[in-house]
């Protein structure tokens, strides 16, 4: 195995990482966890900050 | 989380100091950079025999100030503020937190007055002599244990997109730092680097490039994807893009730095390397540009009554604007026209100035209101928020089209040359050439540079106004 095959691997390597983060990222199963960690910088919003849409007070101060 | 129903009252007193100090560092350092265009547009005039004041000293004293003074107490700031509302805790460490306020500063104070005395080691971006880099590596592992804390004893269940990437930059730079800085003391104020040759040229813009990719870029997009969201009163775009924007991110720009160096002594394969791997690096740039920018869809009318928005979005399209004209830049053939040029120059403003001046500026402006007791966003005045929009935008624009122009026609009047072979132009024609061009640079810096005293002004005005009496307390200050 010279320096070319090296090079090769680890363009093949650097390559499933990206699917793979890609895959993991849209897959369905992390769809809640995500949805749940966009709302946080609303989650301590108190009167003092400006109010946000309903749903997310729903969400997040129940 | 719904569980959390009510925060902790948070450590602002550290965000407050960073905030305001941001402010005025931002003030010193485009003053000597307002100085130093001036010196090149009207040398007669600035011609000073005084060496302290003289261009090669003053230069790394105005970019060590913008970059490590105005943009390192902003995201020393805006990352203190940010981990403590998304983890929903105070700060670990405060007394670590404030070590690393007191600390930051005397490395600026010690920068200012080192590097006009003439010490450096003379590598770009790293200048500062072997005691200050002592005390920046104690200051910023000080910073990583006071972030990482706070994510550690978090009471959100997640850590929010904004904290991986500050975390990226906080790790990073540390890494940067510590191994471009190995050098041998000689002396107090001087220090001969461990590396040599083309090896040492390597390492400077491997963390040469990364302190833009991790220190100017990470950082920043930490800030975005926590003050447009909340300043649009709408969740990021992508959660999911996100998640993908920062592991790509960090994982292409390491290997850019190489297209700082074409045609040098360097291997040819590690320029090509670095010129693919700048490529490629488009992708997630744009990825994330357009994740902020759209994170507005739906609330566009926005735009038009906040000026706040209009410094984050504009900043954003400054980002998507010179990461475009970045790895456009890398390609051999392109850099072998706009390497040494005026254009890197302006390159360089159109990210500093637009994207990382401008989104700090608008994060600033949420949150200063907020550590004097106010609604984020609450400023002294709204007006003169607008008025500082653009002239921050104006002066940006002027800097760098001047930049565009100089370089491209230094770029083709270096190259030039005629039949017998000899060259078209002498040097110093290009550079007579580029008066006008330097001019105009001179003048959109000063525009920009009016722009912050506005700041300071709205920033003072809103600090000592009486607090409203609905909020009066419940924000409370630690």
């Amino acid at each position: 195995m010279d320096a070319t095959d090296l090079r090769g691997i680890t363009t093949l390597l650097v390559m499933i990482a990206f699917l793979g983060v890609c895959y993991w990222a849209y897959s369905s199963k992390q769809k809640k966890r995500f949805d749940e960690a966009a709302q946080l910088p609303f989650a301590d919003d108190d009167k003092n900050d400006i109010n946000n849409d309903s749903d997310q007070e729903k969400s997040n101060h129940e | 989380m719904s569980t959390i129903t009510e925060h902790p009252t948070y450590n602002y007193d550290i965000v407050r100091k960073f905030a305001i100090m941001t402010v005025v560092w931002g003030i010193v350092g485009m003053s000597v950079g307002v100085t130093i265009a001036s010196q090149l547009a009207w040398p007669n005039v600035m011609y000073t025999d005084f060496e302290w004041l003289t261009y090669g000293r003053l230069r790394p004293l105005h970019t060590n100030a913008v970059i490590f003074a105005f943009g390192g107490c902003a995201l020393f700031a805006t990352s203190y503020y940010i981990v403590q509302r998304t983890c929903q805790t105070t700060l670990f460490a405060p007394g670590l937190a404030k070590f690393t306020f007191w600390g930051w500063q005397l490395v600026i104070i010690l920068a200012a007055i080192s590097l006009p005395m003439g010490f450096t080691s003379s590598k770009e971006y790293a200048e500062l002599e072997w005691p200050i880099d002592l005390l920046i590596a104690v200051v910023w592992v000080s910073y990583a244990v006071v972030f990482f804390g706070t994510i550690v004893k978090r009471k959100a269940k997640h850590i929010y997109v904004a904290n991986w990437f500050l975390g990226g930059f906080i790790l990073t730079v540390a890494v940067l730092h510590i191994v471009n800085s190995m050098a041998i003391p000689v002396s107090l104020t001087k220090s001969y680097s461990v590396y040599s040759g083309a090896a040492d040229a390597m390492i400077q813009w491997w963390y040469g490039h990364n302190a833009v990719g991790f220190f100017l870029t990470a950082g920043f997009l930490g800030m975005m994807y926590y003050f447009v969201p909340k300043q649009a009163e709408r969740p990021v775009y992508s959660y999911r893009l996100s998640i993908v924007h920062f592991w790509a991110l960090i994982c292409t720009y390491i290997w850019a730095g190489p297209h700082h160096l074409h045609y040098t002594a360097l291997p040819n394969w590690t320029q090509s390397l670095g010129m693919i791997m700048s490529l490629i690096l488009l992708a997630p740039s744009w990825g994330g540009m357009i994740n902020g920018i759209m994170t507005l869809s739906g609330a566009w009318e926005k735009l038009r009554t906040d000026p706040i928005l209009k410094f984050l979005v504009v900043s954003l399209s400054f980002y998507g604007m010179s990461t475009f004209e970045g790895p456009m830049m890398a390609i051999k053939t392109v850099n072998a026209l706009s390497h040494y040029t005026d254009w890197t120059v302006g390159h360089v403003h159109s990210g500093a100035l637009g994207w990382v001046a401008m989104v700090s500026i608008g994060s600033l402006y949420h949150l200063i209101p907020v550590m004097f007791g106010r609604k984020s966003g609450d400023m002294f005045s709204t007006g003169l928020v607008n008025v500082h929009f653009w002239l921050a935008t104006i002066g940006t624009v002027l800097y760098i089209a001047a930049m565009w122009v100089n370089g491209i026609m230094q770029g083709l009047m270096w190259r030039a040359f005629n039949d017998d072979g000899t060259l078209t132009y002498s040097f110093v024609e290009s550079v007579e050439a580029s008066y006008p061009g330097h001019m105009i640079r001179a003048i959109g810096g000063m525009i920009f540079l009016s722009g912050m005293l506005i700041m300071a002004f709205n920033v003072y005005k809103t600090a000592k106004a009486p607090r409203p009496a609905t909020t009066a307390g419940t924000e409370a200050v630690a």
